[in-house]
């Protein structure tokens, strides 16, 4: 005889100390199997598409700061790629080679962030966190060296980018150069064989590259799943199409998988900033353009990149003023949040907190 | 010199010896026990705050970054600081809570943890031509009576959680009855095999029994035993019973001020209880060669400590499923494997000469690596999960 | 051997032990900054400064106010006199667009960050308090204070700070 139960209904609530922002989620609990979930998102929305139509093109990008706020340059530069591609403004080539070698930077600051916390949520108690977060540390201090900040750069300009890189930039890039790919190593030397972590994060999370295409999903989670599909190689902007570097994928589409593919980045990444740095053309670094940037009227672009999350998109439409009539903002978070529910349906409360921790959101993004 | 090995040892029979004319022998033993019970537990409670602060420090220097360092000297106030905190907050207690079991339930989880150091031999030392062992009373039972009361701390939890009116503190009393029920099956067993090699079940006899410490003579027993102890402590890797990144807290989430300074209080008690649990049964208690023998204990008893510090800095957590395929599915045989072959060796040589010590460890790292390789299919599942009808969670 | 990752994890944890901390403890140690730090705070040279605007009207938060004297003309090529020139730091994101913006090089941002108050209306900046600042400004967009590898080390009087 079948018992007659009633499923429980948690708030995974906006105050949580795994939801990576203000996220709620509402999970139906069979014991401790996951029955129903609603994600319920919103609390961190300001308004940044509506905003964007009282600024001028130049203000709109201290707005962009603050959408994934973990990753303020690739926002940015997709960001000024779409403005530049509505304008009709060519950046020189300095400037390109420095984007693309902040934009790597920022990349493997992101991942290494990821990665921490994604580690942090299984349970290892920050140790990982804070080995990340040192690395972290150095790359943020290289971005202050450049423009002054550390989160909210405010860097990238429509036609290049604001500042050219200072003189105490290049030792302190050269030596990050020099023992990140040990401290890469010191990562999976701690992680990657590491029985629990294997047992927590296999076959856990799976979805399959039908799946994972059909959501629109993008980034990390689709080359996990076996996608090959990076916007550096199928669409190349800025310099990337001149750039030698490889694109992990997986091959289960679980959350270990995309542990695995964050790594791999990673030492790609670096291999991109030592291209970048050999290459790299003198000159000046912004373009000759009107300090109030104004496009033809009627004009649409929409300028995307690959983003540590995934693409990010910005859609443009010009009604000839100052200001652009319409800004949509394509995040990547927001796109991947939609597939959550197929990805946890079935598992437990503690592979909920996994997987969720894997797909590597950030709520500034979804929000907006 | 011979004053400093022997301090504890003169002390106890000068005041036995001094009351016995005036009050009888009975009420001067009575004394000195009570005496000994003050002493054991304010040594407990100072040990407790150099486990916390010790905790947070090395912690710290494991991530890379210094642990408290302000309050006081060097930070050694810290765990000072943290009590009195603890002690001037509100005392909330939910609205719709079961007031009865909410408020035992951090009483229920304390006693029995102190009830522990009744038996713990803290040394030894030699008085008037007498050896007297320092621990409060010597029973002939002792580790049968320390596993027993270790057992009513479980369901102290289970009350917490369900008293607390939670569905977080509920999930997390639910995963503590199921673990520290099933850890106790090979905690237990372990300490079986340490029983047949000394003799005895009390504890004194044990360490005497220790010419080759344990930790070599019966290494399986002594890896089953700091697992299960891990487990029964609620800390890494077992620790999600408090998962914070999870349950935010689990069973304790609805407790605040004193109530939770017993939870906290007690999970540190209870950690230098099996700290000392351990070092007695398989480090050779307060054997060592140069120093006293209270300071060995202490130090062996730091020492078992920092290697459970050094594990919650490392390792992840591991799901409630796989904790319990660990316990009945690794240990348990590998538990009954070390019993088996004990006991044959005692029928064959009922005094453990020493070589019995590298031919255990040679049989206990093939039992491992056997029960490992036939483990892992069982630990990794391929299961998919069932692809259940969505209920709707509605409005 | 099925458990050997556990190992290789914790030795890795074990050789950080005897590593150096990467803390640094503040406030007795501070963390280096940079010359182009952009600072909680600005650094205004009144002598330089026209009364233009500028810098408000790129502003994106619109928190510079200015309100310049009705009395005197200035005429072709003189300045406004300003009777108000309020910056609202607690709504201040310091994006230092305003500094971008200045073509007289009169508004710079400043380096400290250490900047309490104990209500909003504290934090509000007026004339009279840029007048009394520290006048160490940050390199931040002046290329040419950066090239003379200024960094905060002395005061600069309103002729050496600026371009013209």
């Amino acid at each position: 005889m079948a018992l007659k139960s009633q499923p429980i209904i948690v708030n995974i609530g906006p105050q949580h100390p795994s939801t990576h922002g203000v996220f709620r989620l509402r999970v139906a609990f069979d014991g401790e199997v996951v029955q129903d979930v609603e994600p319920i998102f919103g609390y961190l929305h300001r308004g940044s598409e509506k905003l964007a139509e009282e600024r001028t093109y130049t203000q709109i990008v201290t707005l962009t700061d603050r959408l994934d706020y973990l990753a303020s340059m690739t926002n940015n530069q997709a960001y000024v790629l779409a403005v530049e591609k509505l304008a009709g403004i060519e950046p020189p080539e300095r400037a390109k080679y420095v984007r693309v070698l902040i934009a790597e930077l920022m990349r493997i600051a992101s991942h290494l962030m990821a990665t921490g916390f994604f580690i942090n949520d299984i349970g290892a108690f920050a140790t990982p966190l804070m080995y990340c977060f040192r690395e972290r540390e150095k790359i943020l201090d290289m971005f202050e060296m450049c423009c002054g900040a550390r989160i909210t750069y405010n860097y990238m300009r429509v036609g290049g980018v604001s500042h050219d890189l200072p003189e105490e930039f290049y030792p302190a890039l050269r030596s990050f150069m020099a023992e990140m790919p040990a401290r890469i190593d010191e990562y999976e030397e701690l992680l990657t064989e590491n029985e629990i972590l294997v047992a927590r994060t296999k076959n856990v999370g799976v979805i399959s590259p039908e799946k994972a295409i059909n959501c629109s999903i993008s980034g990390p989670v689709l080359r996990a799943s076996g996608v090959k599909w990076d916007l550096r190689k199928a669409d190349p902007y800025e310099v990337y199409d001149q750039m030698q570097f490889d694109i992990p994928t997986g091959a289960a589409g679980d959350c270990y998988d995309r542990y695995k593919v964050r790594i791999e980045e990673m030492r790609q990444s670096l291999r991109i900033v030592r291209q970048c740095m050999d290459r790299m053309p003198s000159g000046p670094v912004l373009a000759r353009a009107p300090s109030l940037v104004r496009a033809p009227v009627g004009a649409e672009a929409y300028g995307h990149i690959e983003s540590p999350k995934g693409e990010l998109g910005f859609y443009l439409v010009s009604d000839g003023g100052i200001s652009p009539y319409r800004c949509k903002i394509r995040s990547p978070s927001y796109i991947n949040l939609t597939a959550l529910r197929d990805m946890l349906l079935g598992w437990k409360l503690a592979d909920l907190i996994v997987i969720f921790g894997s797909i590597d959101i950030n709520m500034g993004e979804v929000d907006r | 010199m011979d004053i400093i090995y022997n301090i504890f040892a003169i002390l106890e029979k000068g005041i036995v010896d001094g009351l016995t004319p005036s009050l009888g022998a009975a009420v001067a033993l009575a004394v000195m026990a009570f005496i000994k019970v003050f002493l054991v537990a304010n040594v407990g409670l100072i040990m407790v705050m150099v486990f916390i602060y010790m905790e947070r420090r090395v912690l710290g220097r494991f991530q890379v970054r210094i642990g408290p360092n302000r309050v006081g000297p060097g930070g050694i106030l810290q765990p000072l600081a943290d009590a009195v905190k603890i002690m001037i907050k509100e005392d909330i207690v939910p609205k719709a809570a079961d007031r009865l079991i909410f408020n035992l339930a951090p009483v229920m989880v304390f006693v029995p943890v102190m009830l522990v150091f009744a038996v713990i031999p803290f040394g030894v030392g030699v008085a008037g031509g007498q050896k007297y062992y320092m621990s409060v009373a010597d029973l002939d039972i002792g580790i049968l009576y320390v596993l027993a009361v270790t057992s009513l701390g479980e369901i102290a939890v289970l009350m917490a959680g369900w008293s607390s009116n939670n569905k977080f503190a509920l999930f997390g009393a639910m995963r503590a009855a199921a673990q520290l029920v099933s850890y106790e099956v090979p905690l237990v067993l372990a300490v079986v095999g340490v029983v047949i090699v000394a003799g005895s079940l009390s504890l004194t006899k044990i360490v005497e029994a220790q010419a080759v410490p344990f930790i070599f003579m019966q290494p399986l027993g002594f890896v089953i035993f700091i697992t299960a102890v891990s487990a029964e402590l609620n800390r890494t890797p077992f620790d999600l019973l408090e998962a914070e990144s999870e349950l935010v807290t689990g069973y304790h989430v609805e407790y605040s001020g004193m109530k939770f300074g017993m939870f906290y209080l007690a999970e540190y008690l209870s950690a230098f209880a099996f700290s000392a649990i351990i070092s007695t049964l398989f480090l050779g208690g307060w054997q060592g060669p140069i120093l006293p023998s209270y300071v060995w204990l202490l130090i062996k008893i730091l020492f078992v400590f920092f290697v459970f510090i050094w594990v919650r800095a490392t390792l992840p957590r591991v799901r409630i499923d796989q904790v319990m395929a660990l316990a009945w599915k690794f240990l348990l045989p590998l538990a009954l494997i070390n019993i088996g072959v004990t006991a044959v060796e005692a029928l064959l040589w009922p005094t453990f000469p020493w070589f019995l010590a590298p031919v255990n460890i040679v049989i206990g790292v093939l039992a491992v690596w056997a029960m490992a390789a036939a483990f892992r299919s069982v630990w990794e599942p391929q299961w998919k999960p069932a692809r259940l009808a969505a209920t709707p969670v509605g409005g | 051997m099925y458990g050997l990752g556990i190992l290789k994890g914790m030795v890795v944890t074990l050789r950080h032990l005897f590593k150096k901390p990467f803390t640094v403890e503040y406030p007795e140690q501070q963390v280096p900054r940079s010359s182009r730090f952009r600072g909680y705070e600005f650094v205004w040279y009144e002598d330089r400064c026209t009364g233009c605007a500028s810098c408000a009207k790129f502003c994106p938060l619109g928190i510079i106010r200015i309100e310049t004297s009705t009395e005197q003309d200035p005429g072709v090529g003189g300045k406004y006199k300003l009777e108000k020139f309020d910056i609202d730091t607690g709504r201040c994101m310091f994006c230092a667009l305003c500094v971008e913006a200045c073509p007289y090089d009169a508004l710079f941002m400043g380096s400290k960050f250490e900047r309490g108050s104990y209500s909003r209306a504290g934090l509000v900046v007026h004339k009279e308090d840029l007048n009394k600042g520290e006048k160490k400004p940050s390199v931040y967009y002046r290329p040419h204070l950066e090239a003379a590898g200024y960094h905060n080390e002395k005061e600069l009087s309103s002729r050496e700070v600026g371009r013209w």
